[in-house]
């Protein structure tokens, strides 16, 4: 099985998965040099760049083998970068990175078309695109050097695009998710270099691949787990985790529309899918020593994030709240190591993607409109802006993991798989979906019920422009949602690849179990579900 | 009949770097006081190119060097005072390098400050070879000599500036402190000559591998003595205190060159004699230097985010990055050596490129150092702000710069020797420090101005020699910091090692 998780995949005819990079690198730079003041051809260039890119992504869907467990697209020979320490340019994808790769393909032309910046068309762009690139890059290097290259390096447009074209208090905001986002990283590259040294201690080889070191684990248990908590520490803050949240409310409140869709969207993903690749693929022990400790902290983002969301009284702050509820959820799927919690791990993963990614644009329309955010200014949206209150409605419904919508089923599968392994914790943490259904319903009558007043009366309605950049995400949510075998039947493999080699590498572990459910089953239920529609 | 004196074998190939630089000075000197007519460019032109043939020598040496054939490798010279490695070709050109840039920023800040004249040349071009006898010391004694001369020509250029009173002080607190820097230096080489019988490197190497000293006080307290004395030089916590204020007062083109130039020869001495001489003693010294380390990387850190002056922001920020090299020097090892040579190879361009924005920036009178001078550069100067905004990424060590990579080297160095506490501090250090060059950045793209855009434009005006530095410092910065492997495996070349010539 661990050669298996090293084998190549598809035969490739052009190295898709560099292209993934090279392509909106390339794209920033062109917008980079093209005169400034000439803002339709910037936005031209990167249109041009995140649709090439996500086309790309589109394509390496097509051509993934659903069944291969391994890293597939994998070039023959990586190309060596830094000779002294054995850094090489490795590039692959398995079916936990694959729908990460294409989320972030799609969300990407998605953020450039659906809102344009208020000043500095030129710069905005050149930062937005560069940001795939730093994205894409995370996903898709199985080389540790890299991975923290890129890891580190979507901060700097990140904090641009907050700093620059934010609201309010935005440079304040950005300032924290910097240095935020930088402490939680600084531990893990010695983190890295500890793997890599002690690696090379037993083996005798430096290399920063992350399947050597993975199916090496020449570690002893005790710095296995040193080890694994700088990472963690890393990951628990782009999560985020509570009690290292606090610049996520901040940043995602005072980030323009497309920031706040790319930060939901996808780069709360890196923390996620660092949990999955670098927990529990290169820790396996200390994943699972560690997994009481991350589940409790899961959930307690869970109840915390939707308290907190209650509260709020401004609506992008409550969505940005609401996300610290959604990847508890996450988290708590990928600690509790059972097959079903974390294939819908990385299946929410994609669906928080889409319905909060979706959520931030119709907020962030919002306030271009009615130029506030506060809950109680506005009210009775729904007779004056009938199919934006429509939209909201189907993207809130997804949030709150309504059945028949794609969130549905990956809360589902969380929590049934995560059940089985941890009942009470679970229990505990699917009040969070009831709690959900509170803050969103309540925040949805607030603003589209009731008497329409003052300026709220004057609100346009969703624009054609607007309506075909939601629709496909709104088209994913109830198609996932419908029919989410394609997707789940491509993360499987490596789930069960993933929970073979934590198997394999930890004693007296096996994957939890339950008698009453088969795992076969709530796939076939989820099926009926969708049919059901 | 006269007396045989035997005198020793030059192998002046070898010497060729060296003595292009200091004879380059002793000629420019001489021209400058023959004739008076010629133009003000001729001595930044002669400096340059002096600079840049002494590091052009240096690439048929480096064949000779890591070539197979007979007489190739390292060797020494002069009785085995000079040593012939990778390592001191290297930090040749690395302070080649820092004369040449220092030199060219020079000139407009010479015109703009009505200062011209040949001496800030000829001095940097003297100094500059004071640098290279220390990169390329096989003897203590010739590493003191090669000390003093680097650092009296830079007491006399931090005082340069004649009418400001700040420069003169600087020069003047400078001298004074680093005096007497080099009177412990010097009475800690006595004391290792006493220990160990001798000031060669080579002999001491030999000596600690062959026995073991018992009674070791004479060698402790030398090794404590010479570490107060290269601390001193490279600015680490304690010694450092001259540092904010120096930095502060001296011209803004010298302090370019101190950055880079002086930093570089200081740690040539650090790690051919510590890392390398005393590697077989390493538990002696290692703890107390880490300890200095870590105080270097916190202290630089901390104290730089709460200054409000760019120049004296550097001065600290130079401190911290110095504690970053420190971790190099104690790993003892060869990658800790390639990454401190790879460290302070790109730091050179890094400050010079700095330095030139803030030598731009800092107006007729090099007075206006305040970052509010730089709200809203990112408007008024887009080129100017994002090279500067280059180096400063590079600086804090955000990945595709070379600052991030000399970070990742001298981390995974310290790592590889398993000092991890020491990695975690300068990591944490790394972040404090993040925060200073961000108030940067944020001054310069982030705060709205009220300015004139194009009426305040012409008011900073970046001279063409000063351009040419930022571009290729900003260039070095980015290009090196994509594929820094091209560097790299240069400086896993250039391994100090201690030989006797044949």
């Amino acid at each position: 099985m661990s050669s298996l998780l090293a084998a190549g995949g598809a035969s490739v005819t052009f190295p898709a998965l560099s292209t993934l990079i090279v392509i909106p690198a390339l794209g920033a730079l062109a917008i980079a040099i093209t005169p400034a003041g000439r803002s339709e051809v910037h936005r031209l260039l990167a249109v041009l760049a995140t649709v090439m890119t996500g086309a790309v992504s589109l394509w390496v869907l097509l051509v993934f083998e659903k069944s291969e467990p391994g890293f597939q697209l994998r070039g023959e020979e990586p190309t060596t970068w830094v000779d002294s320490l054995g850094i090489t340019w490795d590039l692959g994808i398995d079916g936990i990175s694959l729908f990460l790769v294409v989320l972030s393909g799609l969300l990407f032309p998605l953020a450039v078309l659906g809102v344009q910046p208020e000043h500095d068309a030129k710069p905005y762009y050149a930062w937005l695109v560069l940001l795939e690139a730093g994205i894409m890059g995370v996903f898709v290097t199985l080389d540790l050097f890299f991975f923290f290259v890129f890891f580190e390096i979507v901060l700097v447009p990140m904090y641009f695009l907050i700093g620059a074209w934010g609201h309010g208090n935005r440079v304040y905001a950005a300032t924290k998710f910097f240095l935020y986002t930088m402490f939680g990283s600084a531990l893990m590259l010695v983190g890295i270099l500890a793997v890599v040294f002690l690696h090379q201690d037993a083996t005798g080889v430096l290399t920063f691949d992350i399947v050597e070191l993975a199916e090496g684990q020449s570690w002893g248990v005790e710095a296995g787990r040193w080890m694994f908590v700088t990472f963690a520490l890393a990951f628990s803050v782009k999560v985020p985790l509570v009690p290292v949240h606090t610049w996520l409310p901040d940043a995602h409140t005072e980030a323009p529309t497309a920031g706040s869709v790319i930060l939901a969207g996808v780069m709360l993903k890196l923390g996620t899918y660092g949990f999955l690749r670098f927990g529990l693929y290169l820790f396996p022990e200390a994943s699972v020593w560690f997994a009481p400790v991350m589940l409790v902290l899961g959930t307690v983002g869970i109840i915390y994030g939707a308290i907190a969301a209650t509260m709020q009284k401004d609506l992008k702050r409550l969505v940005a709240y609401s996300s610290v509820a959604h990847l508890g959820f996450i988290v708590l799927g990928t600690f509790a190591i059972t097959t079903e919690a974390l294939t819908g791990s990385v299946m929410q993963m994609v669906n928080h993607g889409l319905s909060t990614g979706a959520l931030f644009f119709l907020v962030g329309w919002l306030y271009e409109r009615r130029h506030t955010r506060e809950i109680a200014a506005l009210g009775g949206l729904q007779k004056v802006a009938p199919v934006f209150a429509a939209a909201f409605t189907l993207v809130m419904l997804s949030s709150i993991g309504l059945p028949g919508l794609n969130g549905f089923v990956g809360e589902f599968l969380i929590l049934l798989g995560a059940f089985v392994a941890y009942p009470v914790i679970t229990a505990v943490a699917a009040t969070g979906v009831i709690l959900a259904a509170l803050y969103l319903l309540w925040a949805y009558q607030r603003v589209f019920h009731g008497p329409v007043e003052g300026d709220n009366a004057e609100m346009n309605d969703l624009t054609l422009g607007e309506g075909l950049v939601l629709l496909p995400m709104l088209a994913l949510i109830v198609f996932l949602g419908v029919y989410p075998k394609p997707m789940l039947e491509r993360i499987e493999p490596a789930v069960d690849a993933l929970i073979v080699h934590v198997e394999e590498n930890v004693d007296d572990w096996s994957e939890p179990t339950a008698d009453v459910i088969e795992p076969a089953d709530d796939h076939g239920e989820d099926d009926d579900q969708g049919e059901g529609e | 009949m006269l007396a045989q004196i035997s005198t020793p074998d030059v192998d002046f190939a070898i010497l060729a770097p060296l003595l292009i630089l200091a004879a380059g000075g002793v000629f420019a000197l001489t021209i400058s006081s023959v004739t008076k007519a010629l133009p003000a460019w001729f001595f930044t032109a002669w400096a340059v190119l002096a600079a840049l043939a002494a590091a052009v020598a240096v690439i048929p040496l480096w064949h000779r060097y890591t070539g197979e054939g007979e007489g190739d490798g390292a060797t020494s010279t002069i009785s085995n005072t000079i040593g012939f490695d990778g390592f001191s070709l290297y930090l040749t050109v690395t302070i080649a390098c820092a004369v040449a840039m220092a030199s060219l920023l020079a000139h407009p800040y010479l015109v703009r400050e009505k200062l011209v004249g040949p001496e800030l040349h000829v001095l940097l071009l003297l100094s500059g070879s004071g640098g290279v006898v220390m990169a390329f010391a096989n003897d203590l004694i010739v590493f003191f000599l090669g000390l003093e001369t680097l650092s009296i020509a830079v007491y006399v250029l931090a005082a340069m500036h004649r009418r400001r009173f700040e420069s003169q002080e600087a020069g003047m607190k400078y001298f004074v402190l680093g005096a007497f820097a080099s009177t412990f230096l010097l009475y800690g080489i006595a004391l290792v000559y006493g220990a160990t019988g001798s000031t060669n490197l080579v002999e001491i190497r030999n000596t600690l591998d062959q026995t073991i000293i018992v009674e070791d006080g004479l060698l402790l307290g030398g090794l404590a003595l010479l570490i107060v004395g290269l601390a001193f030089k490279v600015g680490a916590v304690p010694f450092h205190s001259w540092t904010p204020d120096v930095y502060q007062g001296a011209p803004t083109p010298v302090v370019a060159y101190m950055a880079s130039g002086v930093k570089a020869a200081g740690f040539a001495g650090l790690l051919r004699i510590l890392s390398v001489t005393f590697a077989p003693v390493v538990d002696d010294w290692g703890p107390p230097l880490e300890v200095i380390a870590a105080l270097t990387l916190l202290l630089g850190a901390f104290s730089a985010i709460v200054q409000t002056d760019v120049k004296r922001m550097l001065a600290y920020s130079s401190i911290s990055h110095a504690g970053f090299i420190l971790l190099g020097v104690i790993a003892a090892s060869g990658r800790g050596t390639a990454a401190a040579l790879f460290y302070l190879g790109t730091y050179t361009f890094l400050v010079a490129g700095t330095f030139g924005v803030f030598t731009v920036m800092g107006g007729e009178g090099d007075n206006d150092h305040d970052v509010s001078r730089f709200a809203g550069l990112g408007r008024r100067r887009p080129l100017l702000a994002i090279a500067l905004l280059v180096m400063l990424l590079a600086q804090a060590g955000v990945p595709l710069t070379t600052g991030f990579f000399a970070k990742f080297q001298v981390i995974a160095a310290a790592v590889e020797a398993e000092v991890y506490w020491l990695a975690a501090v300068a990591m944490i250090a790394a972040v404090v420090a993040a925060y200073l060059y961000i108030k940067l950045i944020i001054s310069m793209y982030l705060v709205d101005v009220d300015v004139d855009v194009d009426a305040d434009a012409d008011a900073i005006s970046v001279p063409r020699p000063i351009a040419v530095v930022i571009g290729v410092a900003a260039l070095v910065t980015v290009g090196f910091g994509i594929f820094p492997g091209i560097i790299d495996s240069v400086a896993q070349d250039a391994l100090a090692e201690l030989t006797f010539g044949s």
